[in-house]
């Protein structure tokens, strides 16, 4: 092991311990902000996939949030309260839905795949609310119960909920960040670098593509259906455009070119929320100041803050020749 | 019969709203290829001018009230959007959204929550008969304005000499720098008539849509569903997308209202799915 990994390790180790620790130091309203945290992490990490690593930009990510959502209410009000069904009912759902949906969609990109994955979203949401006998309408769906582990362990409390959810955000999490490290994530990245290049040396864009827009949508729903659990509502609100947004608005916050940037993304707004909506009456106006900041200011997110900071002691490499023929320029065109 | 006369007219008028705000978010994308989320604000803003003046000095002192503030929140916008103008698309999209979010917490400071209705001029109030049936006098002066407001951005675009120019930079801005022209200030021009033109659209709308919170994000995503149907980048695709979008969502609203914003997406989809550039679109950006 490089000195690099016994870094990295102990990181890995400090997070663990401190989300273990969280609920004997935080008061129960600030851990249910933590676990609202973790679910919006979860949520943006998937969307991060579809965004950072794919390089397709998604406006409409709370279609499968909502997805999921609504598939864990719905089985725990008129089936089972089991909760890690409710999280392969929501991930099934979220897959059925994705395969069309991405099939269609990653026939575009950029803009035109933008305005389409909003439109998706879109359509559920109205569907959300047309289909009241299914989902209750704008009411929203009521009487859901508390999630239950195992028979006899029903996790009625915060800090059981919290436990829940960081366990399986942390593994979720795990299983996300190594497909990204996977040959499979690496030809993403080269994808999303140049798609043509790609093309050219045999991948199959759009299949890439579709498996990253599955596996988006499938931990989206599982995200969605983790809030659901934990807030025991949902309403077509979960399908807006705003979750959407917002969604969105933590990837670029916490920087685009890292999956840890989302999870650091949702954790500036939800505490900018809270900070911000408990001091003033409303907070979009911090939240927009915030975003303008991070656009103009630190164009890598919150996350490359750490590289900046650490890029002076890093030894600097030899930067190496270009062959001649393939400069980027020429060859991206 | 009379029903679907009153759809139809109801839904010519909002397609040419939307026009007003499709056009300028279309041209501003052709030329820049900047997506302006904070479009939805510019229609907000006239929509509250025209509130804070219908009731003293009268709607029509807010159309040249409007057409400033339009002008000058949109040479704004595009000193913000000009260092990220090589940043791609999801960067200046969020920052605008960004100035969208600021805007929309600052309106609801000024005026709260509630949804205003501001009176129309007096002679555009009532209704007159239009082939046997009462209609609104200010829905038909929406619908004659609207469409006064697309003929002339029409015969600027493409017949004037400045539209000239416009559409060249928009089909290559070195060639037109090449020649002479600043191509920021034709940029900036640019975006400031949109930003103009959709406040104007704000005010003329006032008195038929309802100024709200909210008006802004819903009416912004409607004029995107405009533009990426007609083609971005496309005037008479936008033109065509509006007409259509605006009868969709009337007839919706008529016929299914649960399913009216259904319908709406259905066929953006489609036909993106069909022709992903879009009706009138030529490039797939």
């Amino acid at each position: 092991m490089n000195p690099n990994m016994y870094v990295r390790w102990a990181i890995r180790i400090v997070i663990i311990v401190a989300l273990a620790l969280a609920p004997f130091l935080l008061n129960t309203f600030r851990l249910s902000l933590l676990s609202e945290i973790l679910i919006l992490g979860l949520a943006a990490v998937s969307l991060s996939v579809l965004v950072g690593v794919t390089g397709l930009p998604s406006l409409g990510h709370a279609a499968f949030y909502g997805l999921g959502g609504y598939a864990a209410g719905l089985l725990s009000v008129h089936a089972t309260d089991s909760a890690i069904l409710g999280l392969l009912v929501a991930a099934v759902v979220g897959i059925i839905f994705a395969i069309p949906a991405g099939w269609l969609s990653v026939r575009t990109t950029g803009i035109v795949f933008l305005m389409l994955s909003l439109a998706f979203a879109e359509l559920l949401f109205s569907l959300s609310q047309s289909l009241r006998w299914l989902t209750g309408g704008s009411d929203g769906l009521a009487g859901i119960r508390n999630p239950v582990l195992l028979p006899g362990i029903e996790l009625s409390t915060v800090p059981s909920r919290y436990y829940y959810i960081a366990a399986v955000v942390v593994v979720v999490y795990i299983m996300v960040r190594r497909f990204v490290d996977s040959p499979f994530g690496h030809a993403l990245s080269g994808i999303n670098s140049n798609a043509l290049r790609m093309d050219a040396l045999g991948y199959n864009v759009s299949h890439y593509r579709r498996v990253a827009y599955s596996v988006a949508g499938v931990v989206g729903a599982v995200a969605g259906a983790l809030n659901v659990q934990n807030a025991r509502f949902v309403a077509p609100e979960n399908f807006g455009f705003m979750t959407s947004a917002f969604l969105l608005v933590m990837v670029i916050l916490g920087g685009v070119k890292r999956l840890h940037g989302a999870l650091a993304g949702a954790a500036i707004l939800v505490v900018a929320r809270d900070e911000l909506s408990s001091r003033f009456d409303s907070w979009e106006l911090g939240l927009g100041l915030i975003l303008v900041l991070v656009i103009y200011f630190l164009p890598g997110g919150v996350a490359s803050i750490v590289e900046r900071i650490a890029a002076p002691f890093k030894k600097r490499r030899e930067p190496r020749a270009t062959p001649l023929g393939t400069d980027e320029s020429v060859v991206s065109r | 019969m009379i029903e679907i006369l009153f759809t139809f007219l109801n839904g010519l008028g909002r397609g040419l709203l939307l026009f007003t705000m499709a056009a300028g978010l279309s041209l501003v994308f052709g030329l820049m290829s900047v997506l302006n989320l904070a479009h939805g604000s510019l229609l907000l803003l006239g929509g509250y001018i025209a509130v804070m003046l219908a009731s003293g000095a009268g709607l029509a002192a807010a159309l040249p009230v409007a057409l400033i503030a339009g002008a000058a929140f949109g040479a704004v916008l595009y000193f913000a959007v000009k260092p990220v103008m090589n940043r791609g698309h999801l960067d200046q999209g969020l920052l605008t959204l960004g100035i969208a979010f600021i805007f929309a917490d600052v309106a609801k400071h000024f005026w709260g929550n509630d949804v205003y209705l501001p009176a129309p001029p007096e002679i555009l109030r009532g209704s007159v008969g239009v082939l046997g049936m009462q209609y609104p006098v200010y829905r038909l002066f929406v619908i004659v304005a609207a469409a006064a407001i697309a003929l002339v951005i029409f015969v600027v675009v493409e017949r004037t000499r400045l539209g000239a120019i416009v559409r060249a930079a928009v089909a290559d801005k070195q060639m037109v720098a090449a020649l002479g022209y600043r191509i920021s200030f034709i940029m900036g021009g640019v975006f400031a008539g949109a930003a103009a033109l959709a406040a104007i659209g704000g005010v003329i709308g006032a008195p038929v849509i309802g100024v709200r919170p909210g008006l802004d994000t819903e009416m912004l995503i409607l004029a995107l569903v405009v533009v990426v149907v007609g083609g971005l980048g496309s005037l008479r695709g936008a033109l065509v997308g509006a007409l259509l979008i605006g009868q969709i969502q009337t007839l919706g609203v008529a016929l299914l209202p649960e399913l009216s914003s259904f319908l709406v997406f259905g066929v953006m989809a489609l036909v993106l799915l069909v022709k992903p550039t879009g009706l009138f679109g030529k490039v797939n950006r």
